[in-house]
């Protein structure tokens, strides 16, 4: 692995970015619409909890469950679901006839991705914890950026393994995505305490990275909370992320791998409409 | 001969609908894909309630929320369909602009492919209220609901998400690859506002103004009235509506119905219009 390859890589990192960061700009108007429109979602949330009379912690889980939720549909919505997109506007013949790793142009689309659904996430945080009056508590923010910078890993890791099966599926691509929002918004305890699905549904849905990153944050943001609504210890989420991370960042690679091979073998690795 | 092309034009957009919607999976997989996806949307609810109450569901205020909550799927659904054959055949299928120019009724294209949306959606609200009456003790009385009431609110409600979306769709024209953004964000204004999974009452006074303002805070509450009469009259508290009788309610639902036909056919026109002069009628961002 020469330096020359590592630049020519990083490169083809920055070009895949560079078009979605740069598009963020061209058109801001996703900044009402990604941003602003959906915290109302959210509110809704707040205010079921509100009538309930719940605890005020409540309402920061359902803020922070809100921010995580943008970064989940990114990885359906342009992560998963764009190579085969890609294929279908003739882009991917492109990205397989450059003399780069295709794992660049995965990890360009991650930090594309990355950086405007980062913005997005943070927006809905800041005006959720203004207009609802939320307090968190920033007792551990070391910890705090350890476990969020590991789910984002383990989190686009399976977005770029899912890029390269979704290849496979063809035209379900679309209802796949659509088919993961609300379960897995339900598995991952993305408005309530994952606890509550019970130990092992918790345990299962731990594979999705989210489940464990979002428990974490809840917890380091409300210490007081963790032995009731906690699942599992912080550090032991923790290190359960960072195995995720080399786990679906492995299998990327290899799911890569058996996408071009079996194209290259039926010849229907560019070939559209099917 | 105008009226017969519009039939046409609407039953071949919704066969196409049929087809972009089922034919990519066999029948049982896309029965468990149409079950499963509404069921998880409720049960997240379920399990807020669940946290919060230890367990309790038979209460009134249960049964209000998870009737709103399924009949809101239309709403999230409808939009969202409606919205999606923009940014679909546009920016993935690039039709648009055959389908544009073809000599139709563009309206009736929309319309035929929402047309699928919804009768696809009426599945999942039917499973997801069974599986709330046997499983989860939701308040429904077969024997009591108010047919009359519950049928016409129904056909005026879908009626009005159509129109609803119609704008949404014009706004799609201009907008690059943010059809997400917009339905989730407009299904969620109407998600906190419309008194679906809670009373607008509990909304601070501004908010509850624009509420009477919405069709759809309206029609949650005449389904409601329709479907669990027995909930809406032992609800403790006030619903925000109360002291409308069911013919006002309906009346009130009618003309703000036709008040967003209006809005929305003229800003779908001058979407259009914009649209056009920027060349945006085949565009694709692809980024």
């Amino acid at each position: 692995m020469s330096e020359s390859w590592i630049i020519q890589n990083l490169r083809a990192v920055r070009g895949r970015a560079y078009p979605r960061i740069l598009g963020a700009q061209r058109e801001p108007s996703w900044i009402f619409f990604d941003v602003v429109l959906p915290l109302l979602g959210v509110a809704a949330y707040v205010y079921v909890y509100k009538f309930m009379n719940a605890p005020s912690e409540f309402v920061g889980f359902v803020i922070l469950g809100g921010a995580m939720a943008a970064f989940w549909l990114n990885i359906l919505w342009s992560m998963a679901s764009q190579l085969y997109w890609e294929k279908e506007t003739g882009n991917l013949s492109l990205y397989l006839i450059a003399p780069v790793s295709r794992l660049s142009i995965l990890a360009g689309m991650a930090v594309g991705g990355l950086f405007f659904t980062t913005l997005r996430a943070s927006s809905t945080l800041i005006i959720g914890i203004v207009v609802f009056n939320v307090t968190l508590s920033l007792s551990s923010p070391i910890m705090l950026i350890a476990v969020f910078t590991v789910t984002m890993i383990a989190l686009y890791g399976m977005g770029m393994m899912f890029a390269s099966l979704y290849l496979l599926f063809g035209r379900e691509a679309y209802h796949l995505s659509s088919l993961m929002t609300e379960p897995i918004y339900l598995a991952s305890g993305l408005y309530f305490p994952v606890k509550a699905l019970g130990y092992w549904a918790a345990a299962g849905a731990s594979i999705i990275p989210i489940t464990l990153g979002l428990d974490g944050l809840r917890q380091l943001f409300y210490p007081s909370t963790s032995a009731e609504y906690g699942f599992l210890p912080v550090e032991l989420e923790l290190v359960i992320l960072a195995g995720l991370s080399v786990l679906f960042l492995f299998l990327s690679k290899l799911s890569l791998d058996y996408m071009e091979k079996l194209g290259k073998t039926t010849g229907r690795l560019t070939l559209r409409w099917q | 001969m105008a009226v017969r092309g519009d039939i046409r034009t609407f039953k071949n957009a919704a066969w196409l609908g049929w087809q972009m919607e089922a034919n990519w999976t066999d029948p049982f997989l896309f029965a468990t894909y149409s079950i499963v996806k509404p069921i998880a949307g409720t049960l997240i609810l379920v399990f807020m309630y669940l946290v919060i109450t230890d367990g309790k569901t038979d209460t009134l205020f249960f049964s209000y929320m998870y009737v709103g909550n399924a009949f809101y799927m239309y709403v999230a659904d409808v939009l969202f369909g409606v919205t999606w054959v923009i940014h679909d055949d546009r920016e993935h299928y690039m039709t648009l602009k055959q389908v544009y120019i073809a000599p139709i009724s563009f309206y009736m294209y929309i319309f035929g492919r929402a047309a699928i949306k919804i009768a696809i959606t009426s599945i999942g609200v039917l499973l997801t209220l069974i599986f709330g009456v046997l499983v989860l003790g939701v308040d429904i009385n077969f024997g009591a609901i108010d047919w009359p009431i519950f049928v016409l609110a129904l056909i005026l409600g879908l009626a009005c998400i159509c129109i609803m979306g119609l704008a949404l769709g014009g706004i799609s024209f201009l907008t690059a690859k943010h059809g997400q953004g917009i339905n989730e964000g407009v299904a969620g204004i109407f998600f906190v506002l419309a008194g679906v999974i809670f009373p607008i009452t509990i909304l601070p006074g501004w908010a509850q103004s624009i509420s009477r303002l919405l069709p759809i805070t309206y029609w949650m509450e005449a389904v409601r009235r329709g479907l669990e009469p027995a909930v809406i009259a032992g609800l403790p508290g006030s619903t925000g509506l109360q002291d409308f009788s069911n013919l006002q309610l309906m009346l009130a639902l009618l003309f703000s119905t036709v008040a967003f036909l209006f809005i929305s056919h003229s800003i779908f026109k001058y979407a259009d219009k914009v649209a056009r002069r920027k060349g945006k009628i085949d565009w694709t961002s692809a980024y």
